[in-house]
């Protein structure tokens, strides 16, 4: 007679280190091995589509940095790029580039964080501190612009907050000096280390059909092997001048498309995202920065969805205005919120320890998927 | 790549009378109509068909289009009878590179509207989402149920434009 067997349900969350925020995990296990995951969100939801439709359009700008808190220059810059297209506002030169360098030094500050998390969830505590003491460079250049260290409500509808501080550009110039030895440090360090290579390459494969199906972007879709990038492929701003490559995963060490690869996209983001900080930061025009804001800022009626390349992956507003002074519906497609359905097909057949590993290559923000 | 004038076309040969409008007045993007009862088989035609290819959603995106008939209750709050919900679907396409609004209207009364989780599994979480918020309901959706909002929150769906707070949940005052 064989042995009476039956699977388990074991709750990984809401409070869970490695759940970065509070997200609830239900696995179904037999043993070791995962049946199913079905995550819970919901957590952190603090109504901001409500609130937005009582807001008026600049007010909304600072509820959107609260969306990726570790992303909110990119927030703001996906928010004011749509208002720009519905309200067809010319921004000037000067203003382009500066939001330009900022979503990049942003992007660079954000995948240091997804880097050292991810190695940190998995057992590699020693990179996480190096990671951070680089960040921390970048949130001084952000505070020196703005006042702000996380949440910036730096980008207007029109323009900015406030003009570059005169040592900004010397600093950022001694920002990527000081960075790009880092990076080949990480890789030492990090990235080509036996045991994170074992943790990681070939676990959480996800094949490029299955990413476009489950509309996955940003490093999850790259890391399959497909370079899909908005800001190459629907440009906004001036990145369509901009000289970058868009890296992809190639399998180096396990299969295209595994933790590994997510994970080594990011690393190569960085070193682009310092190339076009370079093209950018040598050139920035004069001009003043708040001389297109609008006196008043009174949509014409009707809808607009504009995306613009966070961090995480595509950053979208759907916007409708009734010609009013509030929007009358604003949805943000969170780049996290979709890449995080992907969590139970990535796990199945993979062990308990490796939800971990494929969670953090992820890289979620309860932020934004809870809205 | 095709512009929306000629996708509607297109749409509009295949399909007939389910296409119901080209709508051009936006300062942006073109949108086109469809009955909400056949938008899986649109939806599957889009992503299937040589010229359109549009292997991706981007956001599925519900709206409460308030045009029903407002009575004002002695709060001043006000309640809406009548009128449309309507989903909204962004499409684009990885190959052909070209882009697509689609919008489906359907009775604030009774909102029921085809799923496309056969055709586009993104919208799995969308669809959810929008019956979270404006109870639009997705037929053949394999899991609906609420996604932001507690399971079982039972004062209504937030996003509508005549969503009252309730005073209590689970014994906590709403309200603060």
């Amino acid at each position: 007679m064989a042995l009476k067997t039956e699977t388990m349900v074991l709750n990984m969350g809401p409070q869970h280190p490695s759940t970065h925020g509070v997200l609830r995990l239900e696995l179904e296990i037999e043993g070791e091995l995962i049946i199913s995951v079905k995550p819970h969100i919901g957590y952190l939801h603090r109504c901001f589509e409500k609130h937005a439709e009582a807001m008026t359009y600049p007010q909304v700008i600072p509820y959107t940095d609260r969306l990726d808190y570790l992303a909110a220059m990119g927030n703001n810059f996906g928010y004011v790029v749509a208002m720009e297209k519905l309200m067809g506002i010319q921004v000037p030169e000067r203003v382009e580039y500066i939001r330009v360098i900022m979503a990049e030094l942003q992007r660079i500050a954000s995948h240091l964080v997804a880097i050292a998390t991810n190695g940190a969830d998995i057992g590699a505590l020693t990179p996480f501190l190096y990671l951070f003491r680089d960040r921390e460079y970048i949130l001084s250049l952000f505070e020196m612009t703005c006042g702000a260290r996380m949440l910036y409500n730096y980008m207007w509808i029109g323009g900015l907050s406030h003009d570059i501080h005169p040592d900004f550009v010397r600093k950022t110039k001694e920002f990527i000096n000081h960075f790009r030895p880092t990076v080949v440090e990480l890789n030492n360090l990090l990235t080509f280390n036996k045991i994170f290579i074992e943790r990681t390459a070939n676990i959480g494969v996800l094949p490029v059909d299955t990413a476009i199906n489950f509309g996955a972007s940003g490093p999850v879709l790259r890391g399959s092997g497909l370079a899909f990038d908005v800001r190459r492929e629907d440009p906004y701003s001036i990145y369509n001048r901009l000289n970058f490559e868009i890296p992809t995963g190639k399998g180096l060490v396990g299969t295209v498309g595994d933790c590994w690869d997510r994970y080594y996209v990011r690393v190569l983001e960085m070193e682009q995202s310092l190339r076009i900080i370079e093209q950018l930061i040598d050139s920035i025009p004069e001009g003043d920065v708040q001389s297109a804001i609008p006196k008043r800022i009174k949509p014409p009626k009707g809808t607009v969805y504009a995306r613009v390349e966070n961090p995480r992956g595509e950053l979208g507003y759907f916007i409708i205005s009734d010609g009013n002074l509030n929007p009358f519906r604003v949805k943000v497609r969170a780049p996290s919120f979709v890449n995080l359905e992907l969590m139970g097909e990535l796990c199945k057949g993979h062990l308990v320890a490796d939800v971990i590993a494929i969670l953090g290559s992820l890289d979620i923000v309860l932020g934004e998927i809870d809205r | 790549m095709k512009n929306p004038e000629e996708i509607f076309e297109l749409l509009k040969k295949e399909f007939g009378e389910i296409i119901l409008g080209l709508d051009k007045d936006t300062p942006v993007d073109p949108i086109i109509s469809v009955d909400p009862k056949h938008i899986q088989k649109v939806g599957a035609f889009l992503r299937d068909n040589e010229d359109f290819k549009f292997d991706n959603l981007m956001v599925l995106s519900g709206v409460d289009d308030a045009n029903g008939t407002k009575t004002k209750d002695e709060d001043g709050m006000d309640t809406i009878s009548g009128g449309t919900l309507s989903v909204y679907y962004h499409l684009h396409s990885t190959k052909l590179k070209h882009k697509i609004t689609i919008k489906t209207s359907t009775y604030r009364e009774n909102p029921e509207v085809e799923s496309v989780y056969n055709v586009w599994r993104t919208s799995d979480w969308h669809e959810r989402e929008a019956f979270d918020m404006f109870g639009i309901i997705f037929k053949n959706h394999p899991d609906l149920r609420r996604i932001l909002m507690p399971y079982d929150w039972e004062a209504g769906f937030p996003l509508r434009k005549d969503y009252k707070n309730p005073e209590f949940y689970q014994g906590m005052k709403v309200p603060y």
